[in-house]
Order: structure tokens, then C-alpha cells, then sequence
């Protein structure tokens, strides 16, 4: 009830004349550095750090996470639209939407995005509000074995043997894997696979592969037909909005497993990225809808936005209370925290009420600016698809090389993402799997660390992985989805014996 | 205007092209080498198992074997193939028609700038791919640059890469 | 600027800057572009908050008449960066913020760069190393830790940032001093090792106090000595009725361990000196002014501010003992 009135307090903060202002120029910016590949969440934060010094820090706060607000929407915008992730959670938003919007439906899709990420980040935030002590105390239990189980449970829960070529599926997880083992080893301090290239040193950046496998090779897909896209061109009004938004309730179990997967990520902390895929392998398993995942099924699209942003405000209880970043906007956030003399940490919610109070109804309040805003957007974006191919696709090309270039300022990675566009076309035309290598390159070196960090600690006994409820139970749960599959086609097989066998013994 | 794909995309066999088979086996054939360098690198580098767990290159030296594994298979399902076209020479020319002015855009992005090389890969483009409005062409080209100059350099401050014409005019 | 006008038109690829231009040396050379600041670490962490700060602080009080960018450059611990600064000689639009990552990175991984192909600018500050524990352990003072380690199977766990680097060396230097046997637990960042300092995941680290200071405030994690040769000069009370410079040293407390970093600015080689004089004069400046000072009382830095030649015979010093720490260790990369 205290916090329900702190809130309240919050809220009076947040909705003064010029707390709102800067709540909608925050979300705006958010969004146009959320669609560019080439700026971020944290690009928009750290610009508009200095020129918040003047201001109060609640103010300063609300404008700031705004732009957080903002590029989360944003970055499905390119997923959707391109096949190009402006932010590598958006990833697992491509398998669905983007057929989706080859099929015309790019409206749909994007409502469906930015609805789920309202949702996911509603999750988020009301979880903050009831239980930030409760929860951040939790996120302490997490040692390195724990990470470890919780990184394996994503892949387990994403892989599971599909229908294509296992040899394929294994190839490309493997190499996803070797990738992300390239460069500097955090455990050994030492240089791997770099073959004495100093460039290699910096390792494979997930973004500029991603921009390559997905983005680049989507165009050289494309061109095969003929210089224009594929697809019917989507029909463009608010309607769609409206007709979206009545099939939602269909999917309230898929909403529902999301936000718990993403909040669950969110906190403990495994972050947005590894929340979309796991979100988004859950739903294709369980859903009704599983088959068609892939081919444009707006379930696909919900599934791993909602886990995504529901994880993406979750992170942020971490940084309020314990002064963990849980991704570089958060840290940079942070840095920002301090600069205005606030010390992130247990103490904050007491020391700094209004401060904290004043975020968090801010978060409430720019979530909705943010749905309003983006949702306006969706016929400009749909339009998009209008503009002629001739013009389109260079910009399109354009923006990726400066997305490539900026994460890490260097022409380097230019040329990687044109090497890796290619690896992607040739893949996608032979059937190896993309998604797999893009999982293993985002988690493998992580999960790497985390079972080398344990098995430091533990002297090399792998009982580590087993030492205490917590760790044992996920690890558990990991091996049950890996084998969820087979155990079911197992038991339907023993099934059919036997109804097969009754008959035949009647027959005796 | 309706956007159909070509009439004919399902005669493309007498067409010819380059070979499914071909390429499967290449790509295979990569992705072993890439292997061995793998599990030379780790091996190089030691990967066994200490008392304080395993060394650096104990993980890229499984998943190496593994990745080669599963080259292996790919490859020796890729001679049991049945013959088909993996591109057709048709379809390879207008991939080209694409790749090829990317790449001497990218290539160009060190000597000249990002912003010069965008304008030349644009109004390269646009030509290639059949736009006759001259006026047209040349305005993305001037704006398309401009654009990403005002919002990269003067509004977020993210420094791209720049030539000698953004040095001669003093950035 | 006339005449750097006139270079412009005669020269377009060249830069207008006094090495270029002989004639308009007489003038103080201003920079004519945004500058760069490279942080050879990820955002959020120590270094990055200094960049940041120091930007902060430049464009409140209008030091410069251009804007400053914080570029952070975290590969290879670092090692990106430096190349990066190698390759940039005689642009003096580039800053690099540095850390004893400059003697230890290349001196571990074969890289082929040194701080003396760069121009040494100033020293803002020492960063001290403290000895912390959870607070819930029993353990009152170093020589308790050191009690439980000699007898813990498997060996007590000590965290902190990165391998074969400046924590590490701590650790080292620990077991040497008193015998005793730790794993060291590498995180990516003092946050992280502070996390699992907070959840009883390890049994102690050697963080920064700036790293450390959220725990210690919120009742997580407390300090059992400070690896300065002597006590931090803050008074102010932090948590409870403890400043900083309560904390005693961990030579008082009988473990003959001290080391502190260096946190300072350097720029690419072969700029001329009026382009040194000029960032020498600006960090000057900024180390003037009220919120450098609160900055350093809240993160708890050293204040030793140095440039010219007491930078450079510090410069020296330090890379010898690092080099001695390192081989002691067994660290250096074998040529």
C-alpha cells in the first residue's frame, strides 16, 4: 500500500506540463535512433546526458528513459519492414515479421510489435512497483552456475530438433559458437582464433553479423526476382490497428509465457536478448500454432517482443537496486545517475523516494506516450514499402554499412557484414539454419565464461552445476525441452504400438 | 501498378546455372577448413582440462570437432544429391547487378568518405537499376548524403568514416 | 586562421593544424574539429564514468569551443584502442583515457604498441584497490580472510575484473605476502564482482571504491583494508559513522600489499607541442573546478595530479614495477 501511495506521488510528478514534454521528445528521438542500425538506445542516452546536468534529476531521468522507451519500440520497426535488426533483440522479431511483411501484412505486424512490446513492458514495470526488494534480492542468488543453467535453458529452449537437416542445424550452431569465441577470452585474458589479425582481436560483433546474415543477404535474395520487392504492397490506415488488436486476446497464453519468461530474464540477469529467443522457442513449442512459425505468424511476432521488452524494464530493477547495468543503455544510464549525484544501489529507494517514484510513473506514462506515438507511425512505415526499389534498397544498404561501421568505428566491420551478406545468401539458398548461429554467437561466449567462472571456483567438479536447488532445477528443466520433442514423438510412437498391437492380440 | 514476380520463374531448368550440387560441396569443403584451423588454433593454445578447469581452447576444440563433423555429413550427403540448380545464370546476373556496385561502394568508403561513396553508390544504382529520371536520381543522391550528415555528425555527433572533401571543407 | 584558411584551399586533404602549418605556430593552436575522447573500456564502467564526467564538466563550464565525443573502444582489454591511437598519429582531435591497462595489455598479449608511441598529457588521479568482504562474513580483518584461506578446500574465491591484470595482481600479490592459496574468479567488470561479492558467490574481491561503493552503502559488502601505501584522504562520513579514510591500509593490518593506478589522458604521437600544451592547460582546468573535486571525494580517487615531466618519470616508474609484477607472475607473453 506504501508503494501504491509513492506511485500515486510519482505520477503527480510525472504528469507536470514540462515532465510530459520531455516524456514525447524522448520517445520520438528514441524511435528514430531505434529504427537507424547505426544509432542506439545508448547513443540517444549518452547525447542527451550532458544537456541534462541542468536540469532536476527527475526530470533529467524521465527524459532520458524515454528515449529507452522509444528504441525499444523502434527497433522492431527495421526487423519487420527489412529483415534488418536495428537492436539484437530484435532478431527473433524477423522470423515472423518479416514474412508477414511479405505478405502484405506489414501493418499487422507492426501493431502487433508494438502492442506486445506495451505489454511486455507493462509486465515489467508493475513488477518493478510491487515487488523491486523482493525480486532484487532474488537476482543475488545468481552465481556463475546459475547464469550457466540459465543460458543453457535459452538454447534448449529455442533448438530443440526441428524438421531441418540435423547435420545443417549442428553445422550452423557450432559456428555461431566458434564466432563468438573469436578475440579476447575474459577468463584467460587471452587472444583466441584471431590468426594474428589485430582486427580479429575486437571478435565477431553480433550486430554486424546480424546486419549481414539477415539485412544484406535478404536483398540479394530479393534481386534474384528482379530489381523491386517481393510481396504485395500493404494496404495502409489506422484500421489495422483496430482489426489487430481484436485477434489479440486469441493469444493471451503466448502474451502471458512471454512476460514471465521476459521478467524472469529481465531480473536475474540474462538479459533482453537471450528473453526474445526464449520467449519466442517457448511459443513455438507449445503453441497450437507451432507448425507455421516462420511463415508469418503474428504469434511470432508477440512471442518474442513481449518477452523482450517485459526483460528490457525488468533490467532496469537491477540497475535501481543493486547499480548492475543490465544492458549498455542501462549502464550508461547509470553513469548518468551518478553524475547528478545519485548513488544507484539498496539504498536508493530510500534515500531518493521521489526520484525513484517519479521513474518508475514515468515509466507507466512513457510506455503509453511511446505506444501512442509509435502506433500513429505505422502507416508512414507501411509506406515505406511504396518508395521505389531503385532508391529504397541503396539507402537500405547505406544504413547497414553505417550501422556495421558505428558499433565499433571501424571499416572493417563494413566489409565483414558485405562477407557475412553473402555467407547469409548462400545459407539460406542451401538450408542452414540462421537462427542457431545467431543464438550460439550471442550467448556461447557468455555461457563459455560462466561454466569456466564455475568450474574455477569448484576446482574443475562438475557437481557445481548441481550444488543447490536453484541451479539443479534449471539445469534439469534445460535437459526436459531438449528432449521435449523426441520424449513426445517417443510416447505417440508407443502409443500408436500399442493401439496398433491391442487389435492384432484381440486377433490371437 | 501490381508487383508479380517475372511469368516463367517455373521453367527455369532448361535455363541452367550453377550447380546446387556444386556449391553444397564447396561450402563443406570451407567449413572443414575453417575447422582444422579451428582445432589447430586450440590445440596450439592447449585444450585439456587443469585442476582449475578447463583451458581456453577446451570448448572451441570440442565444438570444433563437432563443426567438423557435421561438415563431414553435410558433404557426404551432398554427393548423394540429385542434380539441381542452385542460381540460375539469370538470377546471378541480377544478384550481381547488386553486389557488385556494394562492393565498390564499401570499397570506396576509405578513400572517399562515407558520404561521397553513398552518393556515387546511389546514383550507380539507380542507373543500374533502370531509373531514367535524371532529376530524380540526382536528388537522392545530394540528399540521401546530406541526411546522414546532419543527423550523424551535427545531431548525435557519431563520427563516420569522411574523405577529402568533408577535410577541404573543414570537418 | 587566415592563413589556415589559405592551407585549406591550397591543401584540401590536408589538416589545418600547426604541425601542417609553420606560420601560425606563433597563435595558441585551438581545436578546429569535435574531439574524441576513446575509452579503451565498456560504458558504465570506471573509466567511462571519468570520460563522461570529464565531458560533463568540460561542455557545463565551455572549456573547449568544440564538442567532446566519448568513444569507447573495449576489445581485447583495451588493445583495440591503443592500436587505434598507434594509427591515429598526429591527429589532435583524439584523446585516449588510460589505466594501467597501458604497461599490462600489451605486455601480456604481443601486441605491438607501447604508451611511448603516444604523447603523455596528464595524470588525474590514482585509483585506489580495496580489500572487501560480504557483510555477513566473519571476517573482521585481513589476517582472518588469510586464516580461512590457508585451510578452505577447495580454495576461498576472489573476484575481479579481467585476467592477468590488475586484480589478479593483487591476488598474486596476496598469496605471495602471506602464503595462502585463492582462485581467482575473473568477472568482466567490478560490478559484476561486486554482485557476486553481495550474493555470497565469492568470498571476497579487490575492486575499486567506486566500484564497490553501492554495496557498501546498502549494507552488502564492507572493506577490510585499502591496498593504498596510505589512507584515503576523505573524511566525509560515507556509511554509518565510516569515511574513507577510516579504512585502514592493508600494510597496518599486517599484509604488505599495496598498488594503485593511474588514471590519465593521453594523445596520439607526433602532435606538435602546442597542441599538447593546449589539453595539458584544459585538464588543467578541469581538475580546477568544484565537481572534479566532488567527483573524486564520491569515487574516492587519489588526488595526484601530474603533467610534463613528473607525468613522464611516473610514466617510467610504472611500467617498470608492472613489468615486475608481470614476470613475477608468470604473465608476460612469451615472444
Amino acid at each position: 500500500m506504501e508503494n501504491l501511495a509513492s506511485l500515486i506521488a510519482g505520477f503527480e510528478l510525472a504528469l507536470s506540463w514540462h515532465n510530459v514534454a520531455f516524456m514525447i521528445i524522448g520517445v520520438l528521438l528514441g524511435i528514430v535512433v531505434g529504427v537507424l542500425p547505426g544509432l542506439g538506445g545508448p547513443n540517444g542516452v549518452a547525447i542527451l546526458l550532458p544537456l541534462t546536468f541542468g536540469m532536476d534529476p527527475t526530470s533529467a531521468i524521465i527524459l532520458l528513459s524515454s528515449i529507452y522507451w522509444g528504441a525499444l519500440f523502434g527497433g522492431a520497426i527495421t526487423s519487420i519492414l527489412f529483415n534488418i535488426p536495428g537492436e539484437a533483440w530484435s532478431v527473433a522479431t524477423t522470423f515472423d515479421g518479416y514474412p508477414m511483411a511479405v505478405q502484405g501484412r506489414a501493418g499487422e505486424a507492426l501493431t502487433a510489435a508494438f502492442t506486445a512490446s506495451f505489454i511486455g513492458a507493462l509486465a515489467g514495470v508493475v513488477l518493478i512497483t510491487f515487488v523491486a526488494p523482493l525480486v532484487a534480492q532474488f537476482a543475488l542468488r545468481f552465481g556463475p552456475a546459475e547464469f550457466f543453467a540459465v543460458f543453457l535453458l535459452t538454447f534448449c529452449s529455442f533448438i530443440g530438433m526441428g524438421r531441418e537437416n540435423k547435420a545443417k542445424i549442428i553445422v550452423t550452431l557450432a559456428l555461431g559458437f566458434l564466432l563468438a569465441a573469436v578475440g579476447m577470452d575474459t577468463i584467460s585474458g587471452d587472444l583466441r582464433m584471431t590468426f594474428g589479425v589485430t582486427e580479429l582481436m575486437r571478435g565477431f560483433d553480433f550486430l554486424v553479423v546480424v546486419i549481414g546474415l539477415f539485412g544484406v543477404s535478404e536483398i540479394l535474395l530479393t534481386v534474384e526476382e528482379g530489381l523491386h520487392f517481393k510481396g504485395k504492397r500493404a494496404g495502409i490506415d489506422l484500421k489495422v490497428v483496430l482489426r489487430t488488436w481484436t485477434a489479440l486476446p486469441r493469444y493471451w497464453g503466448t502474451l502471458l509465457r512471454s512476460s514471465l519468461v521476459g521478467m524472469w530474464m529481465g531480473v536475474t540477469p540474462g538479459g533482453a536478448i537471450a528473453a526474445s529467443f526464449m520467449g519466442y522457442g517457448l511459443a513455438r513449442r507449445f503453441s497450437r500454432n507451432g507448425a507455421k512459425f516462420g511463415k508469418g505468424e503474428m504469434e511470432g511476432v508477440l512471442a518474442p517482443e513481449t518477452a523482450a521488452h517485459a526483460a528490457g524494464t525488468s533490467a532496469l530493477l537491477p540497475m535501481l537496486a543493486l547499480g548492475i547495468p543490465g544492458s549498455a543503455t542501462a549502464a550508461v544510464l547509470l553513469g548518468g545517475l551518478m553524475i547528478w549525484g545519485l548513488q544507484p544501489g539498496p539504498l536508493l529507494f530510500v534515500e531518493q523516494k521521489d526520484f525513484v517514484w517519479g521513474l518508475i510513473a514515468s515509466m507507466y506514462l512513457g510506455n503509453i506516450a511511446g505506444l501512442i506515438i509509435v502506433l500513429a507511425t505505422v502507416p508512414l512505415f507501411a509506406a515505406v514499402m511504396r518508395v521505389p526499389f531503385a532508391l529504397v534498397a541503396p539507402i537500405i544498404l547505406i544504413i547497414c554499412a553505417i550501422g556495421a561501421y558505428t558499433i565499433s568505428n571501424s571499416i572493417f566491420d563494413i566489409w565483414l557484414m558485405l562477407i557475412f551478406g553473402i555467407v547469409g545468401y548462400v545459407f539460406k539458398k542451401l538450408d542452414y539454419p540462421l537462427a542457431p548461429l545467431v543464438l550460439a554467437l550471442v550467448l556461447g561466449d557468455r555461457a563459455e565464461d560462466a561454466a569456466r567462472q564455475a568450474l574455477i571456483g569448484s576446482e574443475g567438479d562438475l557437481g557445481v552445476f548441481f550444488s543447490n536447488g536453484l541451479v539443479g532445477t534449471l539445469m534439469v528443466l534445460a535437459f526436459v525441452l531438449l528432449l521435449w520433442s523426441p520424449m513426445i514423438e517417443g510416447l505417440s510412437w508407443l502409443r500408436r504400438r500399442l493401439l496398433a498391437s491391442r487389435p492384432s492380440e484381440a486377433h490371437n | 501498378m501490381t508487383i508479380q514476380n517475372e511469368a516463367g520463374a517455373d521453367v527455369a531448368a532448361p535455363e541452367g546455372g550453377l550447380s546446387r550440387r556444386a556449391v553444397e560441396l564447396t561450402v563443406a569443403a570451407l567449413l572443414m577448413a575453417l575447422a582444422l584451423m579451428v582445432l589447430w588454433d586450440s590445440y596450439d593454445r592447449g585444450a585439456g582440462w587443469t585442476g582449475a578447469g578447463p583451458e581456453n581452447g577446451f570448448f572451441p576444440a570440442r565444438i570444433g570437432w563437432i563443426f567438423l563433423a557435421g561438415a563431414g555429413v553435410v558433404l557426404v550427403n551432398a554427393v548423394r544429391q540429385p542434380p539441381g540448380v542452385f542460381v540460375s545464370w539469370q538470377q546471378l546476373g541480377q544478384v550481381m547487378r547488386v553486389l557488385v556496385p556494394l562492393v565498390i561502394f564499401v570499397a570506396l568508403i576509405k578513400p572517399l568518405g562515407i558520404y561521397v561513396s553513398s552518393a556515387l553508390f546511389i546514383i550507380g544504382f539507380m542507373l543500374i537499376a533502370g531509373s531514367r529520371n535524371k532529376v530524380a536520381i540526382l536528388l537522392a543522391a545530394a540528399l540521401v548524403p546530406l541526411v546522414a550528415f546532419w543527423i550523424f555528425e551535427l545531431q548525435f555527433r557519431v563520427p563516420l568514416p569522411k574523405g577529402p572533401l568533408e577535410a577541404f571543407l573543414g570537418y | 586562421m587566415k592563413a589556415c584558411v589559405q592551407a585549406r584551399i591550397l591543401a584540401a586533404s590536408l589538416l589545418c593544424s600547426g604541425a601542417v602549418l609553420g606560420a601560425s605556430q606563433a597563435l595558441a593552436w585551438e581545436p578546429t574539429k569535435p574531439i574524441e575522447v576513446v575509452v579503451p573500456f565498456s560504458a558504465g564502467g570506471a573509466s567511462d564514468q571519468m570520460a563522461r564526467t570529464i565531458q560533463g564538466i568540460i561542455q557545463k563550464n565551455k572549456l573547449t569551443t568544440q564538442p567532446i565525443i566519448v568513444v569507447n573502444k573495449p576489445a581485447a582489454a583495451g588493445g583495440e584502442a591503443m592500436l587505434d591511437i598507434k594509427d591515429s598519429a598526429g591527429d589532435a582531435h583524439k584523446l585516449i583515457t588510460t589505466s594501467s591497462g597501458i604497461f599490462m595489455t600489451p605486455m601480456t598479449t604481443k601486441l605491438g604498441v607501447s604508451w611511448t608511441d603516444f604523447t603523455p598529457l596528464v595524470m588525474m588521479a590514482q585509483d585506489a584497490f580495496g580489500l572487501w568482504v560480504n557483510a555477513k562474513s566473519p571476517y573482521k580483518e585481513p589476517k582472518d580472510l588469510l586464516a580461512a584461506a590457508k585451510d578452505a578446500k577447495p580454495a576461498l574465491k576472489v573476484g575481479g575484473t579481467g585476467s592477468k591484470r590488475e586484480d589478479q595482481l593483487l591476488v598474486i600479490a596476496m598469496e605471495k605476502a602471506s602464503g595462502a592459496k585463492f582462485s581467482y574468479i575473473p568477472y568482466p567488470g567490478g560490478g559484476a564482482a561486486s554482485t557476486q561479492l553481495a550474493g555470497e558467490h565469492i568470498a571476497a574481491d579487490t575492486n575499486n571504491p567506486s566500484e564497490e561503493i553501492a554495496n557498501w552503502r546498502g549494507g552488502a559488502t564492507r572493506p577490510l583494508c585499502i591496498f593504498s601505501p596510505k589512507r584515503l584522504p576523505y573524511d566525509a562520513k560515507v556509511v554509518g559513522d565510516q569515511s574513507w579514510g577510516d579504512i585502514p591500509t592493508c600494510r597496518e593490518k599486517g599484509l604488505d600489499v599495496s598498488y594503485e593506478m593511474l588514471r590519465g589522458m593521453f594523445m596520439p604521437g607526433k602532435v606538435s607541442p602546442e597542441q599538447r600544451d593546449y589539453y595539458v592547460g584544459l585538464f588543467r582546468k578541469v581538475a580546477a573546478t568544484d565537481e572534479w573535486k566532488d567527483y573524486m571525494a564520491r569515487n574516492a580517487l587519489v588526488p595526484d595530479f601530474r603533467e610534463g615531466e613528473a607525468f613522464l618519470e611516473f610514466l617510467k616508474k610504472d611500467e617498470l614495477h608492472h613489468k615486475d609484477l608481470l614476470t613475477q607472475a608468470g604473465f608476460l607473453a612469451a615472444n
